[in-house]
């Protein structure tokens, strides 16, 4: 096989992908009750559409939002709603979700609906399907996609990238959506390209995935304009500028957003859901998580409904395999900690990762200049630098540094020989950064 | 050759005597009316340049005294005596006894009274920990534990006490502010230095959370409500507020607090009421 492209910079962390790479995806018994929050993905928060004791159906939309970029949310189960209150949100803080107790019928909502072959659905028909049925980027950023298919005027855009690379560790549920469901990618990515009105797709799997490699490419035959492109086994080769840089060899300005350079991404399973959203109609009310970790009995996929507690998802593989130490929803690199196994599965959460100890319970020490953090930045920064500028208060500075241009891959961490906490300062300059911006402009 | 000398210095003479002249009207015509009362009002100010005024170092706030931006209380470092002689240069009357403010950490709950959620790894550093999930604490509005305020502080008025909250010295604090915006939950208040009774909870859960996460929260039970005879202390959202302007630090509400979220300093006078 080809060596593979890549970008510079990055890491290469041990995938302990073995744990769950070779699990086929299981179907997980819908909980007894689900917690929808109002906000799963980057933009305005949804009103709800329900009020407590209302019934609704399967795929019912509950929430949304009239603004452009948000995304609505549905029933994932048939149910009563039993609530509507405030509790906590896997990637910190605390947001308003709407409560239902599951009834079991599986009743279906009358709104979903085939909505007909993709050949006769033109490029607006697709967008309105993909924003309907609530579509976010599932790579973890959730973005809504029906943004993303609208480019402003000015903007040309000539190449879908379609990503694959799952370059975190542990996590393996867009490999197995690929060596399970490699039509249903390719057809939506025919999807998104009509939306985009392009012809050319490439779609990049890292070479640890010989399987998804061979599935997809035998999927993508007769489909011209599809490629398969093998990429390099690196972190963070899934990074949204970097998977670009390795695949075309084109930067991403800085401060710029794909588009700029007529590109857009999006992730396997992302174009699966809008798929599943023209075929059946059924909105985004499930999504595979890969339950991993030393920690856990069963390590496996797990096909489940959002809003599905944390610790429904870890019993249903098995439970603990003694007393967890750390819970991390998302990848160990960029995912969050979690203090609270009640917090609902929500639409961007890729997996659920239990360990029994502590990986980084080191003091940090003194930064010793050895450059490492530089060398492995993938958005070459000085993060030493920065992290430093930002511990003492001085954000114009960091800003001047690039601090802005930080895509919070956590390599510096990693690689740091003295334990310090470079991306956590980083990150927390960045959100200083920005609420004194959102200060000034309102 | 004494004729070069004598034209030379005629001539110098006579510019030298053309230009002092152009200067002196200058400086008449142009003169620059500075108001004598801010440079009086500069020397009286502690001269810290805190900015804890809101402006500028110390002559930006004179500079704002005397064109009626701030008022003559307006420093916070130089409390009541400070404000006595600004009001005296700019001859008004100061209203009210303006009592010197400090710092209050208004939360009690420590290592040995509040629940941990959970063990926090990372910088030290309160905003930090609040950007984690909202860090460690089981209370989403207690004390993160970790000093931001502490290492805001410019004049080493606050130190972290052996509970893991921190403890202000009143006599070196001189109200600048800056750990009131370092607090990434809001906790401190610049308060009235004669007030001694005080509730020491931010939490606006209801009041079996608060039991559940800590045993000295306010649980909103009203019952300092009913003793107040002078109407200084209100329970809204389930958190007890003290109206200091109407506060006799009678001590009655403290002293019916059920989870003690209300304290009573040392120091505070003897009140006579009827309530003790």
């Amino acid at each position: 096989m080809s060596k593979g492209r890549t970008f510079r910079g990055g890491i290469h962390p041990i995938g302990h992908k073995e744990l769950s790479a070779t699990k086929a995806i299981k179907v997980m018994t819908p909980p007894a009750e689900v917690i929808i929050p109002l906000k799963q993905h980057v933009g305005a928060c949804c009103k709800p559409l329900v009020k407590k004791g209302d019934i609704v159906n399967k795929g019912q939309k509950i929430g949304d939002a009239d603004a452009f970029v948000s995304a609505p949310i549905h029933a994932p189960v048939s149910g009563v709603v039993k609530a509507i209150e405030s509790c906590w949100h896997p990637a910190g803080g605390k947001v308003q979700a709407i409560v239902i107790e599951n009834d079991n019928e599986e009743r279906l909502d009358p709104s979903i609906t085939p909505k007909g072959e993709l050949d006769q659905l033109d490029a607006d028909a697709i967008k309105t399907i993909v924003r309907e049925a609530g579509i976010v980027g599932l790579g973890g950023a959730t973005f809504p996609t029906h943004v993303k298919l609208a480019p402003p005027p000015d903007k040309r855009i000539q190449t879908l990238i379609i990503n694959g690379c799952e370059c975190e560790p542990y996590l393996t549920c867009d490999h197995r959506l690929m060596v399970e469901h490699p039509d249903r990618i390719i057809d939506g990515t025919r999807a998104l390209l009509k939306a985009l009105g392009i012809s050319k797709a490439i779609i990049g799997i890292e070479l640890n995935k010989p399987d998804a490699i061979e599935a997809m490419q035998r999927a993508a035959v007769g489909h011209a304009g599809i490629e398969i492109v093998p990429l390099k086994l690196k972190y963070p080769q899934g990074a949204e500028r970097q998977l670009i840089t390795a695949i075309t060899g084109k930067e991403v300005p800085a401060g710029g957003l794909p588009m700029d350079i007529g590109i857009v991404v999006n992730n396997v399973g992302t174009a699966a859901a809008i798929q599943t959203a023209i075929q059946t109609g059924m909105p985004l009310i499930e999504r595979i998580v890969t339950v991993s970790g030393e920690g856990v009995k069963e390590p496996q996929n797990l096909l489940v409904r959002v809003g599905s507690r944390c610790s429904d998802v870890l019993e249903a593989a098995g439970g603990f395999t003694g007393t967890p130490k750390q819970v991390i929803i998302g990848g160990p690199l960029t995912g969050t900690t979690q203090f609270d196994l009640s917090v609902p599965v929500t639409k961007c959460t890729s997996g659920i990762l239990v360990f029994n100890q502590l990986k980084t319970a080191r003091e940090p020490d003194p930064c010793i200049r050895c450059g490492r953090c530089v060398d492995v930045c993938p958005a070459f920064l000085v993060p030493t630098t920065i992290a430093r500028y930002v511990d003492g208060g001085k954000l114009n500075e960091a800003v001047r540094w690039g601090l802005l241009n930080c895509i919070e891959c956590g390599s510096c961490s990693y690689v740091c020989p003295a334990n310090r906490f470079l991306v956590q300062s980083i990150k927390l300059g960045k959100q200083e950064v920005q609420a004194e911006r959102h200060k000034k402009t309102s | 050759m004494a004729n070069t000398v004598i034209v030379s210095l005629v001539s110098m003479g006579a510019m030298g005597a053309l230009f002092g002249a152009g200067l002196a009207w200058a400086s008449r015509k142009f003169a620059v009316e500075s108001d004598s009362r801010i440079d009086d009002i500069e020397a009286v100010l502690p001269g810290a340049n805190c900015g804890g005024c809101g402006y500028p170092g110390c002559r930006g706030f004179a500079e704002a005294v005397v064109t009626g931006k701030a008022s003559v209380d307006g420093c916070p470092v130089g409390g009541s005596g400070v404000a006595a002689e600004v009001a005296k240069i700019m001859g008004v009357e100061l209203e009210g006894g303006c009592e010197r403010l400090v710092a209050l950490v208004r939360c009690a709950g420590g290592r040995a009274e509040a629940k941990e959620r959970a063990e926090y790894v990372g910088i030290d550093d309160c905003r930090a920990a609040e950007v984690v999930a909202g860090g460690s604490k089981g209370c989403e509005y207690g004390c993160l534990g970790l000093a931001s305020c502490v290492k805001a502080c410019p004049f080493d008025a606050i130190a972290m006490g052996p509970n893991g909250l921190p403890v202000v010295d009143k006599a070196a604090c001189t109200a600048c502010g800056r750990c009131v915006v370092a607090c990434p939950r809001d906790l401190i208040a610049l308060v009235p230095c004669n007030m001694y009774v005080h509730v020491l909870c931010r939490s606006y859960d209801r009041g079996k959370e608060v039991r559940d996460n800590c045993q000295v929260g306010c649980i909103g039970c009203k019952a300092c409500e009913r003793v107040c005879e002078d109407d200084a202390i209100h329970v809204t959202d389930f958190l007890a507020e003290i109206d200091y302007t109407k506060c006799t630090n009678c001590g009655a509400c403290a002293a019916k607090c059920p989870t003690k979220a209300i304290i009573i300093e040392d120091g505070a006078p003897k009140v006579t009421s009827a309530a003790s």
